[in-house]
């Protein structure tokens, strides 16, 4: 809370009635639609982020719960098959001893969704109710929404990597679960949520009182 | 110039050779000043377009199992793939790790390749940047690294796994994209192409 907007007299684009391109950056006048330079279509704030934020993250959302539920990986070795979920194969890293692997496996598929969730709708309210309380912090909290988000990713490749891998007819052959893909689904769902979220909103609620 | 993040305004002086600057409200890194980046920018991205090539090309990793012998490329591992499920997820994965970073190194060499010589702009390298730009999230080499250790890891009970040259040169990409990513500076690229 070191800071809640105002201080050392500095002003917003949309203040002084401008507009910034979102994609390359240049200053147009408030009225104008389309980016001089990289003829981007021009816009001061986004409010309908909040909508297509929520929108995405459902969608997300509706895509994760499949993705635990069912099988990650099928894997038959000498006429027998086992299937393991997300939380089942972490659990065989650990059993492998391989606990260090297991932690990295764990944070990519659990924590980074599961956080994330939490994280962006948590910044959606917050912006969709005005809220002036740690604008900084928000703020943080974003980018490493923004960073992490794709991390995710990862059990995703190791199941496509073992799948490529180890096919060796009866002898032993690992192959994708439908897990794999409604977890990848999720993924890009919520990494589109994130980016439909408009950060100057965060910045923008002590100041849309004073503007106007 | 405004803050991309806040929209703060800033006065857009001319910074010292090296240095970067900073949003004064919500601290993002808004410019670097680098008399040398754009050359680096190129030539590394150059690189990482050679090492991709190869990266693909050559096998990624082999393993043994009772006898038997598999060594894949990426390209094989992409094709293997002939049912439902295994090919979709072999096409997401071969565009997040393969063609959305080589589109995206393209882009980067378009646009950026005459400036270096001194030349003028290509006419289109205003949406090879801005493609360049939104392709960033979605290049994912750096992640299948890691995915590549810990499967490395999973069947290490089941078979003896080593890793081909193309491994080694898919790390060194990594790299170097991440450096590529950090030398390159949006503001002053989108000063250059206009
Ligand atoms: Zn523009
Ligand atoms: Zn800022």
């Amino acid at each position: 809370m070191a800071s809640t907007g105002l201080g050392e007299g500095l002003i917003t684009a949309r203040e002084a009635g401008l507009v910034a391109c979102g994609r390359c950056g240049r200053l147009h006048p408030i009225a104008e639609n389309y980016c001089s330079r990289c003829s981007a279509p021009l816009e001061s704030r986004d409010f309908e982020s909040p909508q297509k934020v929520w929108a995405w993250l459902i969608a997300g959302l509706v895509a994760y719960l499949p993705a635990n539920i069912y099988p990650m990986l099928r894997t038959s070795q000498l006429g027998t098959s086992t299937e393991s979920t997300i939380v089942g194969g972490v659990m065989d890293l650990i059993h492998h001893g391989s606990v260090g692997i297991a932690a990295i496996v764990f944070f990519a598929s659990i924590v980074i969704p599961v956080g994330k969730f939490f994280a962006i709708a948590y910044l959606a309210i917050s912006v969709q109710r005005k809220s002036l309380l740690n604008q900084h912090q928000r703020h943080k909290l974003y980018e490493v929404v923004e960073f992490v988000g794709r991390w995710s990713m990862i059990d995703v490749f190791v199941v496509a990597i073992l799948s490529a891998l180890v096919q060796f007819d009866t002898l032993a052959s690992i192959n994708p679960g439908i897990a794999a893909f409604s977890f990848a689904i999720s993924v890009v769902f919520t990494m589109l949520s994130a980016q439909s979220f408009d950060a100057r909103l965060i910045w923008d609620v002590d100041r849309t009182n004073h503007a106007k | 110039m405004a803050c991309p993040q806040c929209d703060t305004l800033h006065y857009a002086a001319r910074l010292p050779e090296g240095s970067r600057a900073y949003c004064k409200r919500c601290g993002v890194v808004i410019a670097t000043e680098r008399a040398t980046a754009f050359a680096q920018v190129l030539s590394l991205a150059i690189t990482a377009f050679i090492l991709m090539v190869a990266a693909i090309s050559f096998p990624f990793l082999e393993l043994d199992v009772a006898g038997h012998h598999n060594s894949i490329s990426v390209l094989q591992a992409v094709t293997v793939f002939n049912d439902g499920i295994a090919l979709l997820l072999a096409i997401a994965v071969a565009g997040f790790i393969v063609f959305l970073p080589l589109l995206r190194l393209a882009s980067i060499i378009y646009a950026l390749g005459p400036l270096v010589r001194g030349k003028p702009a290509r006419r289109s390298a205003k949406e090879a940047f801005a493609l360049a730009e939104f392709l960033q999230p979605w290049s994912m080499a750096e992640i299948f690294i890691v995915g590549v250790a810990v499967a490395l890891i999973k069947v290490a009970g089941l078979a003896h796994v080593s890793t081909g040259p193309a491994f080694w040169a898919f790390c060194a990409l990594v790299l170097i994209t991440v450096l590529k990513d950090q030398l390159i500076c949006r503001y002053s690229v989108w000063q250059a192409l206009d």
